[in-house]
């Protein structure tokens, strides 16, 4: 009996004192950038609780004092001088004072220069993914790159049909590898509209702005994974596109950069195979769940006034050169995208082929499926 | 003065009533008849902005997507901003304007009631067209109220959001000429400027910031409609336009914005808090120019909403120290408030409540302005829900507190009834209370990092989204008890002497309650 009482009292004082609800501050970070940040963040805090304590405690204290049954007769006076030009001075001062540290830590912020040693990755935020390319990193005769998409699969978002996992909405297939304790700038721009990386842990939010290259430098000092988002509202999907950053030795960076060359090599190889239309098929469809769905849906039928239909358009069912074109170059002024970079050959002719023959297109269309050949011919004559 | 009245008995034949029906209120040229339009037209843009805010707190009661898709949550939240700014809080001070202007500087009526009628009747309009794209392919806005370029560019039904905003500013700025016109030239005698009531000053210098940026807005949104259908390339990267410039344009409207939709609610604080403490204002010219201080510097702060956009470092200098700077005239305005209320006599009745509460509230949603002004911590607060946070607790428990503070203060001037005194105690503090428990989690989940117009959250921001929406129902339910209370003291209540509240100074408390359907036919005298 005592202890069920107990177990009663516990546990709602448990869900009260479980870590999310303490999560109520700005992270410290791990650059000292981001600690000067925090610092800086709560400086101005118990300023303005200061403040607020006093001229609260003003305000209740005469609230209360000078209620009408304590205090019948109210005094008349208006203006004193003095205390106007005191209230307006000793803020003033206040005000000078938060300024010239904040001036200080915006002015290292904005210490942009390249520095020896250091690595620049262009940060390139699309509707609804963000890729990197390594500038310094070459793979083949191109500097490496990548995108990174979200993981969370649409069952645990979109129907809840399944429980959430730990980093829900924060995980991606490819997370962007630093080294730790090596100055990085991370060059941002976009490539439709605007977005904004927003890493939380190195107290970096840039805009990426499509015509525009905004730089944040950071220097991670903690080993680890960091979760961030895009934080300037780019559409539907606007919160899944979220930033994973992986913080590692240099030893370790250098392994990763190595595996990006082999694999980079296994896909040439993977290109020059011949290839069945059941093969293509079952990568196809993951792939367009990943990267398609979003827009053109699951079942192919699109959204009405925002994205069309995939199932019965004529495109997608007998004009197999002008779907690859359109997946090559993206349509001009509308959101179709360019996915010359963000699928290889195997991965592109995969997808096509399925969209081609799912949802009845097959049967109603010319069926011919695309092979990760006609992908590397049609680089080789356009691009 | 009242046997100057008597004088004029005779003319009582040219002092008709209110027309009977329907066109009383589309041909009316009376400042009560539309001050009473624009106040039910923002109430029920209250109403709906407030079912959008459910909707969205709803979706956000938990993580997953549960009650609709992004695109609709998109739509929510930008119809909520675009209904709570133009179709309530603005429509509203400008239906409090129309009612006590007049009364207050003694004069007939607006300067010019026939544009009066025309900018009441365009609002309808805007929002008919702004809202018909509810029905049609594509849908309502779902850019934000910002409505940034380019995603706005490419949207659906982008026309009809830039002709409603081309309707909504022409309205605007009419009614913004009639304030100024009125308040400079149908001043009672003797009426000297100083000597204006501060509501008053508090509109006077609201209708010259709308007639300046209302223009700038409307520039924006003409560009936004070239770049969109007649392919110009201002804000289009491709076209060698610039998204940012967008953003500057944009802000330099959007700042002084947000000061419209504050000052008269500073004008309205003061007399309140003067009439329930018994006690005149402690600082009544410090007032004005601490509120045309404040007009003047919110023309040099617009960039501070843009700290991320990567403008130089003399830039973001510049706009920090500005912003800071407002924090002087703002703490002017407070301690004079807190200077009023000491040594006073007080009671607290509605109207004193939701006043204190605008004084409190208003000023912790000015700390986390203070906070926000600071660059370097603004990288971490930005576009996060510490901003939203800051902008309702400025919005909600400010601007809309001051609004119903004003409701409860002179409505037995308007319809000659005493509202019910406990149920608009109970109004305000479900109101207190609701709005508190919504806004304040939203500064613990932003400093977290959670981005905000997120239809969708990770799971370390559960609990106090789940909080913030218990807040919000609560918050949003106790308005139809406002609703109840204004209605039933429309038809029914203790009827109310010409002078209100003991304590209440000023013209409009000379004239009987109801005031007539015309006032000041001969200019009082004032002293």
């Amino acid at each position: 009996m005592k202890n069920k009482l107990w177990a009663l009292i516990l546990y709602p004082l448990s869900f009260f004192m479980s870590a999310d609800w303490l999560d109520i501050n700005m992270p410290v970070g791990v650059t000292d950038i981001s600690r000067e940040v925090f610092g800086l963040h709560m400086t101005i805090f118990f300023v303005v609780v200061a403040i607020g304590v006093v001229v609260f405690g003003v305000l209740f204290w005469s609230m209360w004092k000078y209620r009408r049954s304590n205090n019948k007769k109210p005094a008349t006076f208006t203006e004193n001088h003095t205390v106007e030009i005191l209230w307006t001075i000793v803020p003033t001062l206040i005000l000078i004072a938060m300024a010239v540290p904040a001036s200080i830590t915006l002015k290292k912020i904005y210490d942009h220069e390249a520095e020896e040693g250091g690595i620049d990755i262009q940060v390139v935020g699309w509707q609804w993914k963000w890729q990197y390319k390594y500038l310094d990193e070459q793979v083949g005769n191109k500097p490496l790159s990548f995108f990174s998409n979200l993981t969370t699969p649409p069952d645990q978002y979109e129907f809840n049909r399944v429980e959430k996992n730990e980093n829900y909405l924060l995980e991606v297939d490819e997370p962007v590898v630093i080294p730790v304790d090596t100055p990085v700038r991370f060059l941002i721009t976009s490539n439709d509209v605007i977005h904004s990386w927003y890493m939380s842990d190195f107290a970096v939010k840039q805009d990426a702005i499509p015509g525009f290259i905004n730089v944040a430098k950071t220097k991670v000092n903690v080993p680890g994974i960091y979760r961030g988002n895009c934080t300037e509202l780019c559409g539907e999907r606007h919160a899944y596109m979220p930033i994973v950053v992986k913080a590692v030795t240099q030893e370790e960076y250098q392994e990763w950069l190595q595996s990006k060359r082999d694999l980079a090599e296994q896909i040439a190889y993977l290109t020059e195979k011949e290839w069945t239309s059941d093969e293509l098929l079952a990568t196809g469809e993951e792939i367009y769940e990943t990267r398609c769905a979003a827009c053109h849906q699951t079942n192919g039928a699109g959204i009405a006034g925002f994205y069309p239909a995939l199932a019965g358009s004529d495109v997608v069912m007998n004009d197999k050169a002008k779907q690859i074109e359109i997946l090559m170059e993206g349509i001009r002024g509308s959101q179709m995208q360019s996915f010359a970079e963000q699928l290889n050959e195997v991965e592109m002719a995969s997808v096509i082929t399925f969209t081609r023959l799912a949802w009845g297109n097959e049967k109603s269309g010319d069926g011919e499926i695309v092979i990760p050949k006609d992908i590397v011919d049609y680089k080789e004559t356009n691009l | 003065m009242s046997a100057v009245v008597e004088n004029h008995d005779h003319h009582d034949d040219h002092h008709h009533g209110p027309k009977k029906g329907i066109m009383r209120w589309l041909k009316t040229t009376n400042h009560k008849d539309i001050g009473t339009l624009y106040l039910w037209f923002a109430f029920a843009a209250f109403l709906l902005g407030g079912a959008f805010a459910m909707g969205i707190r709803a979706e956000l009661f938990e993580p997953g997507l549960q009650l609709m898709d992004p695109i609709r949550y998109n739509q929510l939240v930008t119809m909520h901003g675009l209904i709570m700014i133009f179709g309530g809080v603005m429509p509203a001070f400008v239906g409090l304007a129309n009612w006590l202007i007049p009364l207050q500087i003694g004069a007939p009526d607006m300067a010019m009631p026939r544009m009066n009628n025309l900018s009441f009747w365009l609002l309808p309009v805007a929002f008919a067209i702004l809202l018909s794209t509810a029905f049609m392919e594509g849908g309502l806005p779902g850019f934000g109220w910002t409505f940034y370029a380019p995603l706005s560019t490419n949207y659906p039904n982008v026309a009809y959001f830039v002709f409603a905003i081309h309707i909504m500013g022409a309205s605007s700025i009419m009614g913004s000429i009639n304030v100024i016109v009125t308040i400079m030239n149908m001043r009672a005698p003797g009426m000297t400027l100083m000597k204006m009531p501060l509501f008053v000053w508090s509109w006077l210098i609201t209708a010259y910031l709308l007639i300046a940026v209302m223009p700038v807005l409307a520039g924006a949104v003409t560009m936004l409609l070239m770049d969109a259908y007649f392919g110009t390339s201002f804000f289009d990267a491709a076209g060698g336009g610039d998204p940012v410039l967008f953003q500057h344009v944009f802000w330099f409207f959007g700042h002084p914005e947000v000061y419209i939709m504050i000052l008269p609610a500073f004008g309205i604080t003061s007399h309140i808090i003067s009439t329930f403490s018994r006690k005149p204002l402690f600082g009544h010219s410090s007032m004005v120019y601490a509120m045309v201080s404040i007009a003047v510097l919110s023309f040099v702060v617009w960039a501070h909403h843009m700290f991320t956009v990567g403008m130089p470092l003399v830039a973001e200098l510049f706009f920090m120290w500005a912003t800071m700077l407002i924090a002087i005239p703002t703490g002017v305005k407070v301690f004079n408030w807190c200077a009023t209320i000491f040594k006073g006599s007080i009671t607290y009745e509605t109207p004193m409540l939701f006043a204190i509460a605008f004084v409190v509230l208003f000023t912790i949603g000015g700390f986390s302005g203070l906070m926000l002004a600071i660059t370097p911590a603004d990288f971490q607060y930005h576009d996060t829900y510490f901003v939203v946070a800051h902008f309702h607790y400025v919005l909600v428990p400010g601007s809309v507190f001051s609004i119903m503070a004003a409701v409860y203060y002179w409505l037995p001037k308007w319809t000659g009834n005493m509202y019910d005194e406990k149920m608009g105690k109970l109004h305000f503090w479900l109101s207190f209370i609701g709005v508190n428990i919504t806004f304040f989690p939203q500064h613990f989940v932003g400093l977290a990092g959670m981005p905000r117009r997120y239809a969708d959250y990770a799971l370390q921001f559960a609990e106090w989204n789940a909080v913030s929406s218990v807040g919000a129902f609560l918050f949003g339910l106790s308005q139809l008890l406002f609703l109840y209370i204004v209605v039933k003291t429309v038809f029914a209540g203790k009827k109310a002497t010409p002078q209100v509240w003991d304590g209440a100074d000023g013209l409009e408390w000379t004239v009987d309650s109801p005031a007539p359907y015309h006032t000041f036919d001969v200019p009082p005298k004032v002293k």
